[in-house]
């Protein structure tokens, strides 16, 4: 058993994607007999095959009644060798934002191209934000082949445009027909120059990155629980890496280290967790910790201004001159972005932020490098932003501002001001000392 | 074409990995403790059935060592199961937490019943406005669901963190979108949200974690001889008087199981030898039907499920 495999689709429309989908469902069995006569019972108003297999994703009335995807639907199915979360995204261009939805969880992504229209424009833009999302594993499915003739060449030239669009990631490219079910689950006799593997063999064997847990240790804090006066750890889900029983953990943004004293869950205590696992820390030193703190080991980037790109996904354009609500991990502060966006537009821009953030490039880890702009008017989630570098001037000021909030905090923790004094002294000597 | 792997030579220790049943449980822990950090007055949504069971224990998970910060509000129709009444009052004293029933007393006493005025009137008076009625009367702003996205086809859409106007009606074009584990909690006035911790399990995910998990499920889930009317295919446990019996129909005894609970006289009984937790995943695993199939409410017209839901049902 190979776990779990989290899929995200993407075509133009008509690419035949949603009878991709009920096709998979169908055949790998994930569908039952109620629903397919209820699909049968709809079908009879559309035009379509016998069996309309988008009528198992389409949810919706709107999508039912116009013969279009929505919404970013999620399918769930099972082989003996491994169990599947599939998103199924629109492939209407002002749905992005639904694209973006689906690939922000996805470790694969499946590119549909109609062997009759080619490599589109959108096409091009799928691959674009799936990459931009992190994924470096990708299906080429060349469908509707049964209507090009099967032809071969057809292929082969739609397999070197994606060579290069998808430019060095990994990908397996299929000729297909979704709706006569070739090369889905088993291979067809119709294409015999593809050796394949089928598109759900495929999906079963395919080896993704998720070694999350190599990864360095982040702990963004969620809650702190103290049920009674004897107990006091931090609620949390680990995003990645692992923890020991003992390990040295820095405290951010305030900056103070501590050990591990216990990891505890409702099973009884650990000796080591990992991500993605959600556990209860409690630790050695009485340190003020509060929800949007963040336990680390290894280096971090802790700062005010960095760079990202922005997938816009508001009808309302990012202003420039306003500022936003930015929610990165359990930590929400205000930000402002530096140029204007309009729905559906992904650029790179700088973010600055009201409070330092920590944060890691989202190359290196999704959850601490990733980050959603909410419109304090609407309170729509208008933005998703993928931290790439700390700008320059960042770098410089990284460590004085880090230093100056943990000596804020510190003052702020005493009881008097001569305590006051006396603690950002010393702090500030230790800091020099260093 | 799989991924080139570097080759070191030397063999590497695996990474250590969560199965997928911990990764759910991970996953739905977070989302738990989201809602507690940034609502002020959360609830959660007890129905008694096997979803509600797993959420309950998620919820004791995600607070221990403390106990469970919210309380749990069942929305009786009065026509629930006797033995779901029983199960429901024993959890709530067993797991500590405050236990809200809310009835829509006066449909009830103006004889509200699924044979009266219909299964949509009726479920639309004794769940859906009692619902929104018992929401508004705790103030709650977030409710928690235990609803999954696979179980039926307008729910494959719903986010996580599902927004409802001031009537707690859905919009399913008003969703904001949900990438990756952040979730938007600001609402404007008079908003609410409905929670789903168990977006991403499928009903045999559920299963496996009842049964690793060994909790707790209401009796009627598993298969034993019952008293019951058999109509076609659908067997009916008659437990409400109103509910007709058709001129020369006698109850006999089946050995059935209910695959889904939901009130007596709307929900049929599956033949079934499944008595345990492996065997009902068994069956399950060679079912050709859906849960949903013998919920009578759900197919009384093209999209009921949806059109429930903008109502402001779960």
């Amino acid at each position: 058993m190979k776990g779990l495999l989290r899929i995200c689709t993407a075509g133009s429309v008509d690419d035949g994607k949603s009878t991709l989908i009920g096709r998979l469902l169908h055949d790998s069995q994930a569908v039952y007999e109620d629903q397919i006569s209820a699909v049968q019972k709809a079908s009879k108003n559309r035009v379509a095959g016998p069996i309309d297999f988008s009528l198992f994703t389409d949810g919706l009335k709107a999508e039912r009644e116009q013969g279009i995807t929505i919404d970013v639907a999620y399918r769930y199915f099972a082989t003996a060798r491994r169990k599947f979360i599939l998103a199924d995204t629109p492939g209407h261009e002002q749905y992005t934002r639904n694209m973006a939805t689906g690939a922000s969880t996805a470790d694969l992504a499946i590119l549909l191209v109609d062997a009759r229209q080619g490599v589109k424009d959108q096409s091009r833009r799928h691959a674009r934000i799936a990459r931009l999302l992190g994924i470096t594993n990708f299906v080429v499915a060349v469908n509707k082949m049964d209507l090009v003739g099967f032809d071969r060449a057809i292929y082969d030239g739609i397999c070197a445009e994606f060579a290069q669009i998808l430019d060095g990631a990994s990908f397996h490219a299929i000729p297909m027909s979704a709706l006569e079910g070739d090369n889905v689950i088993t291979l067809s006799e119709r294409t015999p120059w593809f050796t394949g593997p089928s598109l759900l063999e495929h999906l079963e064997t395919v080896d993704v990155d998720t070694d999350i847990t190599g990864q360095p240790f982040r702990f963004p804090v969620q809650l702190v629980l103290r049920p009674h006066q004897d107990f006091r750890g931090y609620a949390g889900q680990i995003q990645s890496g692992l923890v020991r029983r003992g390990d040295e953990v820095t405290v951010w943004p305030s900056g103070r280290s501590t050990a591990v004293k216990r990891i505890v869950t409702y099973d009884g205590d650990l000796e080591s967790a990992f991500a993605p696992m959600s556990v209860t820390l409690v630790l050695e030193d009485e340190i003020d910790i509060s929800r949007g703190d963040t336990l680390v080991s290894g280096p971090v980037q802790v700062g005010q201004r960095f760079e990202a790109d922005i997938v816009w996904m508001d009808e309302r354009p990012l202003d420039p001159t306003r500022m936003y609500v930015l929610k990165h991990s359990t930590r929400v502060v205000t930000a402002e972005v530096d140029r204007a966006f309009t729905l559906n537009e992904i650029h790179s821009a700088v973010v600055r932020t009201s409070r330092p953030i920590i944060f890691d490039s989202y190359r290196d880890v999704r959850a601490t490098g990733s980050f959603i702009l909410i419109d304090p008017a609407t309170n729509f989630t208008a933005g998703a932003g993928m931290i790439g570098v700390p700008t320059r001037d960042e770098r410089s000021g990284r460590a004085s501002e880090g230093a100056a909030e943990r000596l804020a905090r510190i003052a702020r923790a005493a009881a008097t001001d001569a305590e006051a004094v006396e603690a950002v002294r010393a702090a500030l000597e230790a800091i020099i000392g260093r | 074409m799989p991924t080139a792997h570097t080759v070191t030579g030397q063999a590497a220790t695996p990474p250590p990995q969560l199965d997928h049943l911990r990764r759910l449980e991970a996953e739905s822990l977070h989302i738990i403790r989201e809602v507690v950090a940034e609502f002020e007055r959360p609830v959660m949504l007890y129905s008694i059935g096997k979803d509600s069971s797993v959420m309950l224990r998620l919820a004791q998970k995600a607070f221990y060592p403390a106990p469970i910060p919210f309380p749990l509000l069942h929305i009786d129709t009065t026509y629930k199961f006797r033995e779901m009444i029983e199960f429901r009052d024993q959890m709530a004293a067993e797991v500590g937490a405050k236990l809200i029933v809310h009835i829509n007393k006066d449909a009830i006493a103006d004889g509200t019943q699924p044979f009266k005025l219909g299964t949509q009137r009726c479920c639309q008076l004794l769940k859906t406005k009692s619902l929104l009625d018992g929401l508004a009367e705790g103030q709650f702003d977030a409710a928690f669901g235990g609803a999954r996205r696979d179980e039926e086809r307008s729910r494959a859409k719903e986010r996580v963190f599902s927004l409802r106007d001031a009537h707690g009606q859905w919009d399913p074009k008003r969703q904001r979108p949900e990438l990756w584990s952040l979730l938007n909690s600001r609402l404007n006035p008079g908003e609410s949200i409905r929670v789903f911790p168990l977006s991403n399990w499928t009903e045999i995910d559920i299963w496996q974690y009842i049964h690793v998990e060994n909790i707790p499920v209401v009796p009627l889930y598993f298969a034993k001889e019952r008293e019951a009317i058999v109509r076609g295919e659908s067997i009916i446990v008659r437990e409400q008087s109103f509910v007709p019996m058709l001129p020369g129909e006698k109850t006999q005894m089946v050995r059935c199981r209910m695959r889904s609970l939901g009130c007596s006289p709307c929900t049929g009984a599956i033949r079934s030898d499944a008595d345990s937790v492996p065997k009902i995943i068994e069956e399950l695993v060679a079912a050709k039907n859906s849960e949903r199939q013998l919920r009578i409410i759900d197919h009384d017209q093209d999209g009921s499920m949806e059109v429930k839901k903008r109502e402001g049902y779960f």
